[in-house]
């Protein structure tokens, strides 16, 4: 028997241990552009009148950016428990196209338990770096990439509420930006890449924009919005742009 | 508070339903080369219809919304990493508000 402090070399790291420190590292990333969003939240759910601890709860039940973010306004505006649960199924419909999306590239013999949990942590960023990086997605490698970003949303909430009184108004306003920066900076270098991916964007820009501006179509949340321009943005996309190679 | 703690629960139920779904339900790969078009091109869809025209309300004031979306634009085209670019945005529109605001 060896005694783990004297032994000459570490024991090799077992593959799960490996997948699970690779999908780690990929996250890592998230995790450090969370906090500002996430802060940004705890900031403002405070600001609005939540005690720090139920919008940590949020973040760390939730998970979402947009969702939680328009929950909670709901919640801060006294909206029916109806419409506060609607609007959140709203904008979190497009996760059915993401986790769909995610599913085909699973390794096969993921069991049920395994499944429930990683699919608790699919996100915008996760589910983008997931299906970029991973030809093939374990179920180690997805609890790594998840750990950290879910560890910075919860602790960036925390920090947001408690110290959402001592910041400046005008420094709580610029961090309002940071969300949607990220967005940009995940969607720029691939769309440089693909004249498919750029165009599809382009679409999808063009009909949030529509129904955004609009007269009619303004009644339409912004939860239908994104869904719609998606819907319709891809439906270009696989038409005019099919995919040479079926993914394995 | 109990209806916030509900209004958060049913939040969350809303929030995991739609990852779940598919992913425990929906074992068969789909073989429909259109279908995986479609799916492969989703993410960049949803960030772009999330991204525009939402940038534009999130800082309070259009006009310094539109400078940190040029910054942003400007350090991503660059491939600036996301905390970089997420950083700089909101400094330029921290200093745009505080000079010019």
């Amino acid at each position: 028997m060896q005694i783990p402090f004297f032994s000459p070399r570490k024991p090799a790291a077992t593959p799960y241990q490996q997948e699970f420190f690779l999908g780690f590292r990929d996250g890592f990333p998230i995790a450090l552009g969370y906090i500002p969003v996430s802060f940004a939240f705890g900031l403002l759910a405070v600001k609005g009148g939540l005690p720090a601890w139920v919008a940590t709860l949020i973040s760390l039940t939730n998970l979402t950016s947009a969702g939680q973010f328009a929950g909670t306004n709901l919640i801060l505006a006294g909206a029916s428990l109806l419409e506060i649960t609607f609007t959140t199924l709203i904008i979190n419909l497009r996760y059915l196209l993401m986790s769909l999306s995610l599913a085909q590239k699973l390794a096969p013999g993921l069991t049920f338990r395994e499944r429930s949990l990683m699919a608790f942590g699919i996100t915008d960023e996760t589910f983008a770096v997931a299906s970029v990086a991973r030809a093939e997605i374990s179920f180690p490698y997805m609890l790594g990439l998840i750990t950290g970003p879910y560890l910075g949303w919860g602790t960036g909430t925390l920090l947001g509420g408690l110290v959402c009184t001592l910041l400046p108004a005008n420094l709580q306003e610029a961090l309002g930006i940071t969300l949607y920066a990220m967005f940009i900076a995940l969607v720029v270098p691939p769309a440089k890449k693909s004249r498919a991916i750029s165009l599809i964007i382009a679409v999808a820009v063009g009909i949030s924009s529509a129904l955004a501006w609009l007269p009619g179509l303004r009644l339409l949340s912004e939860g239908w919005r994104i869904t719609i321009a998606t819907i319709v943005a891809c439906l270009f996309g696989a038409a005019f742009f099919p995919r040479k190679e079926v993914s394995k | 508070m109990a209806k916030i703690l509900l209004a958060v629960a049913l939040m969350a139920l809303v929030s995991y339903l739609p990852r779940v779904l598919p992913v425990v339900f929906l074992r068969k790969k789909i073989k429909s080369p259109f279908f995986q078009s479609f799916l492969y091109y989703v993410p960049y869809a949803v960030l772009g219809a999330m991204t525009f025209p939402a940038i534009l309300y999130a800082t309070g004031d259009t006009a310094s919304a539109l400078v940190g979306f040029t910054i942003a634009l400007f350090l991503a085209f660059c491939e600036k990493g996301l905390i970089t670019v997420a950083l700089f945005a909101a400094l330029g529109v921290y200093l745009f508000q505080f000079f010019l605001g």
